[in-house]
This record gives structure tokens, sequence and C-alpha cells, in this order.
């Protein structure tokens, strides 16, 4: 070791702290390509499913009629629609307090294999003044004028 | 009047700014002019001028005097008078207003105290911080007055998000702040430091307790801010990769990193160019978060306003100061001398395997934040979460951990395995013990199996650097580290655990029905309505017997905000020395049963009593250092009083 000149150690540490920055970029890079969540409106459901147990997002209005509650009390399913496409939403919590048939919802959680979208969470507006991201751009995406419409609305 | 006076204070205050970096940057250029003599004075005034206008803002939102725009925009009379206060930095405006306030303080405090640096690194410390100021300075006076009035006064205020109304989160953004903010110093001294090329052992140690008391403010912010997420959201969850915490670790990484990169410098003489470089990236850090959490570019309860102008001020601010300082660094850090050389096999190896890994995790976290902005910018609307940032941050905090049993242990400059590996049994045993403990139990995750034999681990090799030394006589900055590091077991104990032992409940119940959950049986008495100064609330009237214990009385609440309107869960904790109990009441079915939402969480609360401890080594750690270099300094003074009588 005594034989490094400090010139040359400081090139060694230089590569080593370059060689695991870079490793840990290509890492973050690749885990972000199988692991950041995609966002869905209905229609892409269904055009192009996203594979089973993928963790994504589904934006939507909740249809009107839609809501019931298992016996458990606890789970609820419910349907989201975009005026083109249909999806059922299963979900098992607390719902946030405006969550509402006929508003806009953002469901966090996977497709099942039965074709139902198993919601881990779901995002409401929780005020006013607050659409959550997806649902403000939503009309330029595939979303129709129903959805643009149910965000709009002033809470109930 | 008071608006006006504030807003005086402000303009003065940024004009001192301006005066302040010009004097500085001319007293380097043109020494023996006797301008840099007006430099430490100005930058006290500054502050002090800084300090006055933010009392006038609070004195406005404690009147709650409507004719002020951001008053009306975001308060209430009807408040509770702790909230008014709190509602100064709960908005863009007022949190900006602290943020040059808390940075005019530093500025001040450091051309008080700071004596150990040379008289020019000084100055074009001090220039620095003026000019980073006044980028601020200029961003709340051209975009963001919070002293603005309206036309005719409003005859009632907005209100506070009532999110925001909690006790833990009024003190939140101003210990924060202070930590985001308290690493401009270490930012300045950087660029003082490359400026006249005086980066050594002496820089070193002006600059350790500034890293350290950022370090701990950001330390307990970061704590307090995730304790509060646990109990106020309702979610049962302490950490969600939120790009708001987001912005708040990644600067306490890049502090931890410089924490330990400038003991170093201090103590070998190494790592001169590197610890440069991490007091450049530490602050700018915190402008990233700032402008992550303020341009609005995130939706989350802290952007205030999403407003795109004030977005690319700020993003423009970023570009020219960290855009200056990695330029100036370019160009100078060819021309910092090499430091001392040493094995990788000693301290010296062990805090650069530290700093890497802790600067891997800063690049994860940054990546996996800013991932969302650049797929927008390429049309696909994505986030991310737990999945991603788990087991990518652990990839490189898992060896960092491993070898923190091991690098305090470790003599400078070159050690031999040998005398290290007999200090290690008992952590070994520890490990074997924990890791034997995993295997029997069964059904535990991979990373909450791996924190808990770290953790114990951990928990015996951060006490053996104390092994052999009298307890009385072991330097103060010692004990910090040790306590420090025996912190951060606690705390990943706490989080391993909570990850592995959680239990939850989800039912539908009526009244006079119970629910189990782990050790815990709860009863529903009732649910009735009740009501605050602001809100009013429906509360569940329950009870909860540990293991058929005494039964304890919790009543959460789900609460509705008319100010503005907005419903809130108020969780209820029952605290044991093992865990908590966290019950959330939801809504009432048709068929009159009511959601409750239980979780036991073993040994929670170690998560958040391990930051605190880590929080409290640091605070050693600066007592010792800060004492230790009066008496240097008090030392020295005698000598040259001496040797001046004997001269005379």
């Amino acid at each position: 070791m005594a034989a490094i000149k400090p010139k040359h150690q400081r090139l060694v540490l230089v590569l080593i702290a370059l060689v695991v920055l870079i490793a840990a970029g290509l890492l973050a890079a690749w885990a972000l390509r199988s692991q950041a969540s995609y966002f869905y409106v209905p229609s892409d459901i269904v055009a192009d499913p996203p594979e089973a147990d993928r963790a994504v997002r589904l934006g939507g209005m909740v249809e009107e009629g839609s809501i019931n509650t298992d016996a458990d009390g606890v789970t609820i399913q419910f349907v989201v629609g975009d005026g083109e496409a249909r999806v059922p939403v299963r979900f098992k919590g607390i719902v946030p307090s405006l969550f509402v048939e006929g508003s806009g919802v953002v469901a966090e959680g996977r497709m099942g294999s039965d074709g139902t979208f198993i919601a881990d969470n779901l995002l409401a507006k929780h005020d006013e003044n607050y659409v959550p991201r997806e649902l403000q751009d939503m009309t330029e995406h595939q979303a129709k004028q129903v959805v643009a419409e149910a965000v709009e609305a002033p809470a109930q | 009047m008071i608006a006006e006076f504030g807003l005086a204070a402000l303009w003065l205050a940024a004009a001192l700014a301006a005066l302040q970096l010009f004097a500085g940057v001319m007293a380097l250029t043109r020494p023996g002019e006797g301008l840099g003599a007006a430099v430490r004075p100005v930058a006290v005034v500054q502050g002090a001028l800084g300090v006055i206008a933010f009392a006038a803002l609070m004195v406005l939102f404690v009147r709650t005097d409507l004719s002020v725009k951001l008053v009306a925009m975001s308060s209430h009379s009807a408040k509770p008078f702790i909230y008014k206060l709190a509602g100064t930095w709960g908005n863009h405006e007022g949190s900006m207003l602290l943020w040059v306030t808390v940075m005019g303080l530093a500025g001040a405090f450091v051309a008080l105290v700071e004596k150990r640096l040379p008289e020019r690194t000084m100055l074009a410390t001090l220039a620095g911080q003026a000019f980073v100021s006044l980028g601020f300075y200029a961003f709340l006076l051209i975009s963001s007055n919070p002293f603005e009035r309206l036309p005719t006064p409003a005859p009632e205020g907005n209100g506070l998000n009532p999110l925001l109304q909690d006790i833990g989160l009024a003190f939140h953004p101003p210990t924060l702040y202070i930590g985001y903010v308290g690493l401009s110093v270490a930012f300045s001294f950087a660029i003082g430091a490359l400026v006249t090329r005086e980066v050594g052992p002496a820089f070193a140690r002006a600059m350790r307790p500034w890293v350290l008391g950022a370090w701990i403010f950001l330390t307990i912010g970061i704590a307090a801010g995730s304790y509060w997420a646990y109990y106020e959201l309702g979610w049962g969850g302490w950490w969600f990769w939120d790009p708001v915490e987001n912005a708040s670790l990644m600067p306490w990484l890049a502090a931890t990193a410089l924490l330990h990169s400038v003991s170093v410098l201090a103590a070998r003489n190494a790592l001169r160019a590197w610890t440069v470089m991490l007091g450049v990236v530490a602050f700018s850090m915190s402008m990233v978060g700032t402008f992550l959490v303020r341009s609005g570019i995130l939706t989350s309860v802290h952007a205030f306003a999403v407003d795109p102008e004030r977005g690319s001020f700020i993003l423009g601010l970023l570009a020219i100061n960290i855009g200056g300082a990695l330029t100036l660094f370019a160009v100078r850090a060819v021309t910092v001398t090499e430091g001392k050389r040493f094995a990788p096999f000693s301290r010296e190896g062990a805090l650069v395997f530290n700093n890497v890994m802790l600067s891997a995790v800063l690049g994860i976290v940054l990546f996996g934040t800013l991932y969302p902005l650049i797929a927008e910018a390429m049309g696909a609307q994505v986030s991310v979460g737990p999945p991603y940032f788990n087991p990518m941050s652990a990839l490189f905090v898992v060896p960092m951990l491993a070898v923190l049993m091991v690098g305090p242990l470790l003599r400078w400059r070159q050690d031999n395995p040998g005398r290290v590996g007999k200090l290690l049994i008992l952590p070994l045993v520890a490990i074997v013990v924990a890791a034997g403990a995993m295997v029997i139990m069964g059904g535990v995750g991979v990373l909450p199996a791996l924190g808990i034999v770290l953790a114990a681990g951990l928990a015996f090799a951060s006490l053996m650097p104390l092994r052999g030394r009298s307890l009385k006589r072991t330097p103060l900055a010692i004990w910090g580290m040790v306590v420090a590091h025996f912190g951060v077991a606690v705390s990943l104990f706490g989080m391993a655990s909570e990850s592995a032992f959680s239990v939850e409940k989800l039912v539908a119940v009526r009244a006079g029905d119970s629910a189990q959950v782990g050790p815990w049986k709860v009863n529903l008495k009732t649910v009735q309505p009740v009501a605050g100064p602001n809100w009013t609330a429906l509360e569940a009237d329950m009870t909860a017997s540990y293991k058929g214990g005494a039964r304890v009385a919790i009543r959460p609440q789900s609460r509705s905000f008319w100010s503005p309107p907005q419903q809130t869960a108020e969780s209820a904790l029952v605290t044991r020395w093992n865990g908590q109990l966290y019950a959330v009441i939801g809504e009432q079915a048709d068929d009159g049963r009511w959601q409750l939402r239980l979780w036991w969480k073993p040994f929670v609360t170690l998560i958040w009593y391990g930051a605190l401890l880590i929080a409290l080594g640091g605070l050693l750690a600066l007592i010792g250092r800060v004492s230790s270099d009066l008496r240097r300094i008090i030392a020295r003074e005698k000598i040259a009083y001496r040797r001046e009588r004997q001269g005379r």
C-alpha cells in the first residue's frame, strides 16, 4: 500500500465512486422501468391490459348506482368508467370522504386475474381546491367529457 | 402600517445583502481599501432586518389583519391562537419569508461568532451567503410579496388547510427550514474555500459545527414530519416516499455524508475536494427540495400554489446557484492538492465507503423523485412508490450499515483485521442469535428480517468504541458518535419490527361489539357528535384492553372542518413500551355498522425514539467540538498574551 502515491490514490477513489454511482444510476433506471406505476383510464385497460400483479393506477368516474358494499361492511365494489369503457373495482378499506358516485377517483392497485381491479388505495378530491393530478389532465387523454364534468363539478 | 413596515424591512434587508455581496467581492479583489471591515456588520444587520420582517408578518397573522391578502387567503379569525401563529409559515409566501429570514440569521451568526477562518475565506463565505440570499429576496419581492394589501379588506379569511392544524405540524416547518437553510452555511463555506483555495483541517474544523447544527435540525424535522404523517393522515404508515418527504430526505443524506467526510478532513487532511463538493451538493439538495415543493410541480398538501411563474423563478435560482457553484468547483477542484493517503482497511476507508453508499442512496432517491417529471415530459404518467424505493435503497443501506459496525473501531490510516476481530465477537453473537430467531419464527420478509439482524449487531457494535475507555474521560464527541450510531440501530429495529409484525384489522361493528387485533381487544361503545372551535366531528367512544388487562378509553374522530371544508381522520393511539395500538373510525354502513380500522404495531415508536437518539448524538458531538475548540482558542490566546508580556 505504501507505494501508492497520493495522486494515484485519489484517482482510484474517484474511479470507485464513479463506478458505484453509475451502477446505482443504471440499477435505478432498470428498476424504474419495471416498478414505476403507470396511469390508466378504463379504455386503456380494455385496449391493452397491464400484466396482472403489476402496480398501476386507474382513474375515471365512479358510475352512478354502482357502489355496493359486501356483507363484511368494509369491502366495496364499484365501476369506474370514462364514457367508452368500464372497469369493475374492488376495494377493502375506509373510503375517502369525497368518494361518491358520479365523482372522479384514482385507484392505486393492480388488475386481478378475473378482470376486476383490486385497489389498495383510493384518492378522491379531498377538498374543492384539490384534484388528483391525473384527473386535472384527463381531457388530454382519451377520457371524455363525462370525466371532465365530474371533476369540475363542485363537491357535493 | 405593520405590513408596510415589514415590507420596508424586507427591502432594506435585500439592499444590505446586495451591499454585503459588493463589499465582500471588492475587499477580495482590492484588499487594502478597507471595505472588508463592512462585511460582518452588514451581515448582522441584514439578519436582524429579516427577523423584523418575519415578526411583522407574525403580528399580522395573530391579529388576523384581513386587509393583507396573504392573511385573508390562508387564515381565519376563528382559528386557535397557536394555529394563527403557525399560519405565518403555513403558506407559500410566509414559508419563503421564513427561508430568507433563517438564511440571513445564519449569515449574521457566522459573521458574529466565526473567528477561526482566515479573513479572506470569511469574506468570500459571507459574499457567497449574500449572493444566494439575494436571489431569494428577489423571488419574495418580485413574485411572492407576503405583505401585499387587498384593495378592500376581506370579510373573513379562507382558513388554513385542516391537515396543517396540528400541534406537531405547527413546529415541523421551522425546524426543517433551519436545517435546510443552515446547510447554506456549508455551501457558502465551500464557495469561500474554493475562492481562496484554503481547504484543510482548519477549514473543516470551522465548518463542522455548522454542518452538525443544520443536520440536527434536519433529523428532528424529518422525524417530526414522519410522526405527523403517521398519526394525522390515518393511513397507518410512517413513510410514504412522497416527493415532499424525499425532498427533506435528500439534503439529510448529503449532510450525513458531509458530516462524516468533514471529520476525515479535520482529523487527517484527506478527502479535500470531496468534502467541498458535498458542501455544495447538500445545500443544492435543499434548493431542489424547495423547488419541488414550492413550484407546485407536485401536488400535495405542501404545494400551496400552483404557479408556473414561481416555479420558473425558483428553477432559475437553482440553475444559477448550483450551476455557478459546480462551475467554480470544476475550475478550482483541480488546484486543490491531494490529501494524505490511507490504506483501504482504515477509518478513512470505512468513511469513504459510508460516503459512497450515502451518495448512491441519494442518487436513487433523487432519480426516483424526478422520474415522474421526466416520464411526463415524454408523455407517460407514472408514479414511483415503495416497490422501487424500498429495495433499491436497501441495496446500498444494508452494506453501509454492515460497515458501520466495523468503521468506528478502526484506527486512522491503517489497521489490521485481527485487532478489530476480537471487538466484533459480541456483535457477531447478536447477529447469529437474531438470525436464528428469524429462521425459527419464519414468515418474516427478507428486508425486515435483514433489518432486525443488522439492528441487533449494530446495537452492540455501536457501543464497542467505549470499550477500554474510562467513561468519565471519554470525549463528548465520541459519546455523540456512539449515541447516534446506537440510535440508528434502535430506529432500524423499529422500522423492521413495524414492517414484519404489524397486525391490521378492518371490520364493521355495531355499537357494543368488540374486535380483536393482535393482543388487543377493542370495544365500540357509542359514536357521538362533538364540536371544536372550527370543526365538528363524529367521535367513537371505545375502550381497548391489552391481553385482557385494564381498559383504556380511546376516541378516534372523523372531523369535518368548515373553513376550508374538508374531512380528516383523527386517529387514536395507545402507546405501550412495546408498541402502539392505532385506531381509525370510518363511515357508517347502511345497516348501521361502523367501519373500524385497527393496527397493532409492535415497537413502532422506536423509529422516532431512534431518530431522537441520532439527533442527541449530533448535539453531544456539537457541544464536544465547540467546547474543545473554545479551549484551544483560549489556550492560544494565553500563550500569545504571555509572549507579549515576556517580549515587553
